[in-house]
């Protein structure tokens, strides 16, 4: 299909890091059922470096590949450089996604996000809590059934 | 394998069908409305056409308009009947909620210029109440507008029995018959409809071509201004290509509807049985009051378009009222119409067969669905809370 490009085909078709980790250091998950986009990061932190990370993704195709590229892009990476991570360069990373997909990336960054916080929070380590902006899609838990 | 399963979407030329268009437009290429031989031959043609189409509607040829497609001929019927209505002062239009967006924005539109738009609810079958129309249908009412078979779901409406209803009160009834004709008997007086539109590419004529059926002395606006082709109701030079093969194609589908009908419904039940055994699925709308080519599922924790794009990886076409699938943020209105939740409606799955469609491909549709369903709720962090009972199952 021509909607997508072959990047974000091959991330949908070969996801990487597909699945959980039991005892992860930081899980987050943002979105609803309701949007029709979930996405869900685990993390496992090792002195501060991502050492590995795995997702779970109920979505379109782009969510799926934007969560497998996300990934990609933060395994072996520091919490610092993690933290950097934008849609943008999700997206890019993709060769680009249509521009009613753009949100899709969005959640994968905010997936991450979720995630570091989780672990800030767990462990009780401080943070500049202006790296972790409201969610966008905070509007859809107002969405009549 | 290739299984194309999307011909609601739209369907195969019918080989008859490319032969008349192809033939036509070397024949008849002269202009029906110039006076000399070669546009009067081409003129003589569209009347064996609008004859021809007439035919297997049970129609008047001065009733039958050609148009570019099922959406005109939504919208000029509409339009008609509406602005006609409120000359009169009636400005109240009855319609459903499942109808087709060439229905629905048109009504919205309208509802914008002051008039009042009742769309009736559907039950979880997927089909409207003759009852409720009667209760809504009132001396304001200008348009009852009535779908005769979803595209989605496939459910067949009681168009017959509204079209009486308005009938014995003088009510102009439109029903958008785009899904059903060419695939379950229409006849425009068994179904007491003033208009009916239906759209050539439903059938195995090519796209761009499509008719409305004006009953008598039922009020017609025209959209197009121009020439005075269609007896000045929609202008433009005829697509005569496409209308001959058009009328080919309705002719040939209507002769073979009753073994159409018993083979392709035969094919359907055989699959939605298969489907129905994957778990926390479910069948939308009535399982036989619906077109006999349509299959719709809702698959809990996955979502449509994904579905749909590995299936087409597969080799299987088909189609999904997923919000992804359509660039909203909402599913489809007739899932939500039926009453399936936002979470569920994503993972909705559309498989329309035809008289193609083959037993082997049931098989392997019936094997391939299962497997790609599984493959996705492994990877969804729905599936892992339902089955971890984190979450509640709807289906």
């Amino acid at each position: 299909m021509s909607l997508y490009s072959e990047k974000v085909m091959d991330h949908f078709k070969h996801p990487r890091n597909v699945g959980v980790i039991e005892n992860a250091d930081g899980v987050g998950e943002v979105g609803n059922a309701k949007c029709g986009d979930i996405m869900k990061i685990y993390l496992k932190i090792d002195g501060g470096i991502i050492s590995d990370v795995k997702f779970e993704t109920f979505g379109c195709g782009s969510a799926i590949a934007s969560s497998s590229m996300a990934t990609e892009l933060i395994k072996g990476k520091p919490l610092s450089e993690a933290l950097t991570l934008t849609n943008k360069a999700v997206a890019e990373a993709l060769d680009g996604l249509p521009a009613y997909k753009m949100h899709c990336s969005v959640l994968a960054e905010e997936a991450i996000k979720a995630a570091i916080l989780d672990y800030y929070t767990k462990n009780n380590i401080p943070y500049d809590e202006s790296l972790f902006r409201e969610t966008s899609c905070a509007h859809c838990e107002d969405k009549p059934e | 394998m290739f299984v194309y399963a999307d011909n609601a979407a739209t369907t195969r030329v019918r080989p008859a069908a490319m032969k008349a268009y192809l033939e036509t437009a070397e024949s008849y290429f002269g202009n029906p409305s110039s006076l000399h031989s070669a546009g009067q031959r081409a003129k003589e043609e569209l009347t064996r056409c609008r004859e021809g189409i007439a035919a297997c509607l049970g129609a008047n040829p001065g009733e039958i308009y050609f148009t570019s497609g099922g959406s005109e001929s939504d919208n000029q019927a509409i339009l008609s009947a509406a602005y006609s209505g409120a000359k009169k002062g009636k400005k109240k239009i009855v319609s459903t909620a499942i109808e087709h967006h060439a229905v629905l924005h048109t009504l919205k539109k309208l509802g914008k210029e002051g008039f009042e738009i009742v769309l009736l609810p559907v039950g979880t079958d997927g089909i409207v109440k003759t009852a409720d129309a009667e209760k809504e249908i009132d001396e304001n009412t200008c348009l009852v507008s009535v779908m005769l078979a979803n595209n989605e779901i496939g459910t067949i409406q009681p168009v017959a029995e509204i079209g009486a209803l308005c009938r014995a009160k003088k009510i102009p009834f439109h029903t958008d018959a785009v899904q059903a004709v060419g695939h379950l008997p229409v006849n425009v007086n068994d179904l007491n409809c003033d208009y009916l539109a239906l759209s050539g590419h439903k059938f195995g004529a090519p796209r761009g071509v499509g008719a409305l059926y004006v009953r008598r002395g039922a009020p017609l606006l025209n959209l197009i201004e121009g020439g005075a082709q269609e007896k000045g109701k929609r202008a433009g030079t005829e697509n005569l290509p496409a209308i001959a093969a058009m009328t080919v194609a309705l002719g040939e589908a209507v002769r073979e509807l009753p073994a159409y009908m018993e083979k392709v419904s035969a094919l359907r039940d055989e699959l939605i049985a298969n489907l129905s055994k994957i778990p926390h699925c479910a069948l939308n709308g009535d399982p036989k009051k619906r077109l006999c080519g349509n299959v719709s599922f809702c698959f809990e924790g996955i979502e449509g378009e994904s579905l749909l794009l590995l299936l087409d990886e597969e080799g299987i076409c088909a189609s999904s009222g997923s919000a992804c699938t359509s660039g909203s943020l909402d599913p489809s209105h007739v899932l939500l119409a039926i009453g399936r939740v936002h979470d569920v409606a994503h993972g909705s799955l559309r498989l329309t067969l035809s008289a193609d469609t083959t037993e082997e491909e049931i098989a392997y549709m019936s094997e391939k669905i299962p497997q790609v369903v599984a493959y996705l709720r492994g990877m969804s962090p729905v599936w892992r809370d339902l089955k971890e009972g984190k979450r509640q199952y709807i289906l």
